[in-house]
């Protein structure tokens, strides 16, 4: 308890000194506060957190800090929120998402009106940048709500420079029949942290794709959380890619809630160097969501011999007329498509990255934004090239 | 002066001696068949010759062009005009076969001193060498070998051959696989490379082969050495007599290890 008072002393000077909100969202702040106080940090003795060591975020005093945010034509006011916040991301489990509950200030609330295309990416963009000084701790927060039989792209980015904590959450609330093209990618400095929650609460017959590319922060840890209803469609592509001491932890979890619905999960990671990667991807397949078909894959490449990676399946399956499958692997560069490539003349360099860009590819196929898809295949081709030969 | 002079080769996999002291002459525009049961080491051979680091090297040398061919990269022995058609061609998925002939072509002619070829020449050459392959265009798009058939892979060999244009091609059992119809077609892109500084490597368990690709010399591979050598004629001996007419049977030894 020691421990944690310690560590909660400074966030409790912060919070007693901000402004009071509205009185919904202080209620909301005060009881997220409380619950982080009750829960601290989490440590490596909790299950969730047994790969991630939070321990130099919970030892440093961040100033409080605030994002740049881009704005958009669908951003609304907070009182749209209010029915929504913090009712699908819960605070109750999770400290980070209590701090960030407790610390939410200003809040992008997107709203797409019923059966509405928006063609156009909506992009939001954090930036903590600003180097030198203080570690400061952000807490950005997204909610996005999509109407019935709407149909948007939702491209998140969170950058910046120097030191610090990044603990975003973002809900998402998808409307019966919406579709919902879902970006987050995580380009963070690398000496910052990064803890981010996603959960998306999804309607009937939704169709919701997730994609998440981890590519910054020295720690990274994303949670994408999916409720899904009757007959809803659920697609979470992931890719990370860790160099040099990164750490990058991805836990996803898909909760068959109704029945008929369909999820498919592909995760795939590239380690070189010293760095780590943890899979954890929970699928809870409720007692009436029969007719269930759930697909997870999680697929890593390994680029040296002391990078880590610790990937688990975790299946709780209630109902008996469901179809779930789930594969791990874990692989090197294959060495006869290297010989191959070189017994046409391409250098060692060049197979090499030819061949970590084929692994990532199909993930990067899937990537429908044409400005994300170009800037991801230069990160894939560049990142790798210093290191060969 | 020969292109290629191997002499008293030895070479390893893991522990076992799999080459045991090859000699072998080959000049300028020849075409030398390597015959040989399962197991006497025609495979090892040629992927010795490419570059593969599976193999160990133990004892003899390698002269190609008045080079140490055993001191260079395979990438260093493609640039240099090497080409080996693979028995078991790799698939490569998430790379297209366009992408990597073009990378392919436009580092071997960079270091043969040639401008690279831009997307539109690069395309009207591969255009111009399906077309005489009989190959289907859409393949270019498609990842490298991958979902290729057992034909198609080694139509690909042999149009990728017709693109690098090597010095020294060697051909590790271009024939396995094929139906009658895919062997000649893949013979006939082989004959049109036929040239007077090109020279071959046909490796083949079958004569059969050897009626399209008529060889300049035909040798007989056992246990690792060659133990006969002579014209095409040695290949229809082969026919009429089976190895067991020469004394030579397969390794069984290898065969139960592959």
């Amino acid at each position: 308890m020691t421990a944690i008072s310690e560590q909660t002393g400074a966030w409790l000077e912060q919070f007693t000194k901000r402004q009071a909100a509205e009185p919904w969202l202080q209620r909301l702040r005060n009881a997220a506060f409380q619950r982080f106080v009750e829960l601290g940090f989490p440590t490596t003795h909790n299950e969730e957190w047994r790969f991630t060591n939070v321990a130099p975020i919970a030892r440093t005093s961040f100033t409080v800090g605030r994002a740049s945010v881009t704005s958009s034509k669908y951003q609304v006011g907070l009182a749209a929120a209010e029915p929504h916040l913090a009712k699908h991301a819960s605070f109750h489990h999770s400290a980070f998402v209590a701090l960030n509950t407790a610390f939410l200030d200003e809040v992008s609330v997107l709203r797409i009106p019923r059966n509405t295309v928006v063609e156009e990416p909506i992009e939001i963009t954090y930036d903590s940048g600003r180097t030198g000084g203080v570690p400061h701790a952000t807490h950005p927060r997204t909610l996005v709500l999509v109407g019935s039989g709407s149909q948007c792209t939702i491209v998140e980015t969170y950058k910046g420079a120097g030191q610090y904590l990044t603990n975003a959450v973002t809900e998402i609330v998808a409307g019966d029949g919406a579709v919902i093209d879902h970006y987050k990618v995580q380009q963070e400095s690398l000496t910052a942290w990064h803890v981010a929650t996603m959960n998306a609460t999804l309607g009937r017959s939704a169709n919701f794709t997730s994609h998440s590319i981890s590519l910054g922060a020295s720690l990274a840890r994303n949670d994408a959380n999916a409720t899904l209803s009757r007959g809803t469609e659920a697609t979470l592509n992931g890719l990370y890619i860790v160099t040099g001491a990164q750490h990058v932890d991805n836990h996803t979890a898909i909760d068959h809630a109704m029945p008929h619905a369909t999820s498919h999960e592909l995760y795939k990671g590239i380690l070189d160097g010293k760095a780590s990667a943890v899979f954890n991807g929970k699928i809870i397949v409720r007692k009436d969501a029969q007719k269930t078909d759930s697909k997870q894959t999680n697929k890593n490449l390994v680029l040296s011999d002391e990078a880590v990676i610790n990937t688990k399946p975790e299946l709780q399956i209630f109902a008996d007329d469901v179809r779930c499958t789930h594969g791990a692997t874990i692989g090197q560069l294959d060495s006869e498509m290297m010989f191959y490539l070189r017994s046409r003349g391409i250098g060692v360099r060049e197979a090499r990255s030819l061949l970590i860009y084929a692994f990532a590819q199909d993930i990067v196929d899937r990537v429908r934004v044409q400005s994300l898809r170009d800037s991801l295949e230069r990160v894939l081709f560049e990142k790798f090239h210093e290191h060969a030969d | 002066m020969a292109l290629l002079e191997i002499k008293d080769l030895h070479a390893t996999v893991g522990d076992r001696e799999i080459l045991r002291g090859i000699d072998l002459t080959i000049n300028p525009g020849e075409v030398h068949a390597i015959m040989g049961p399962n197991g006497s080491g025609k495979s090892t051979l040629a992927q010795v010759l490419a570059g593969r680091e599976l193999y160990s090297v133990t004892g003899g040398s390698v002269t190609y062009e008045r080079k140490d061919l055993l001191e260079m990269s395979p990438e260093d022995r493609a640039r240099e005009g090497v080409f080996l058609a693979f028995q078991y061609p790799v698939e490569i998925p998430g790379v297209s076969n366009m992408y990597f002939l073009k990378a392919a072509l436009n580092t071997i002619r960079k270091a043969r001193g040639l401008e690279e070829l831009d997307a539109m020449d690069f395309l009207n050459l591969v255009r111009e060498k399906m077309k005489s392959m009989e190959m289907d265009q859409t393949l270019l798009n498609r990842p490298v070998n991958t979902g290729f058939s057992g034909g198609e892979k080694k139509r690909n060999e042999i149009f990728q051959m017709a693109v690098l244009e090597p010095r020294l091609a060697i051909l590790d059992e271009t024939d396995s696989g094929l139906d009658i119809d895919a062997l000649r077609t893949v013979a006939a892109g082989v004959n049109a490379l036929r040239a007077p500084e090109r020279s071959m490597i046909v490796v083949t368990h079958y004569q059969r082969l050897l009626n399209y690709i008529v060889p300049d010399f035909v040798h007989v591979l056992s246990q690792g050495r060659i133990v006969k050598s002579g014209g095409k004629e040695l290949a229809l001996q082969l026919e009429d007599s089976g190895y067991a007419g020469l004394g030579i049977a397969d390794d069984e030894e290898v065969v139960a290890r592959v």
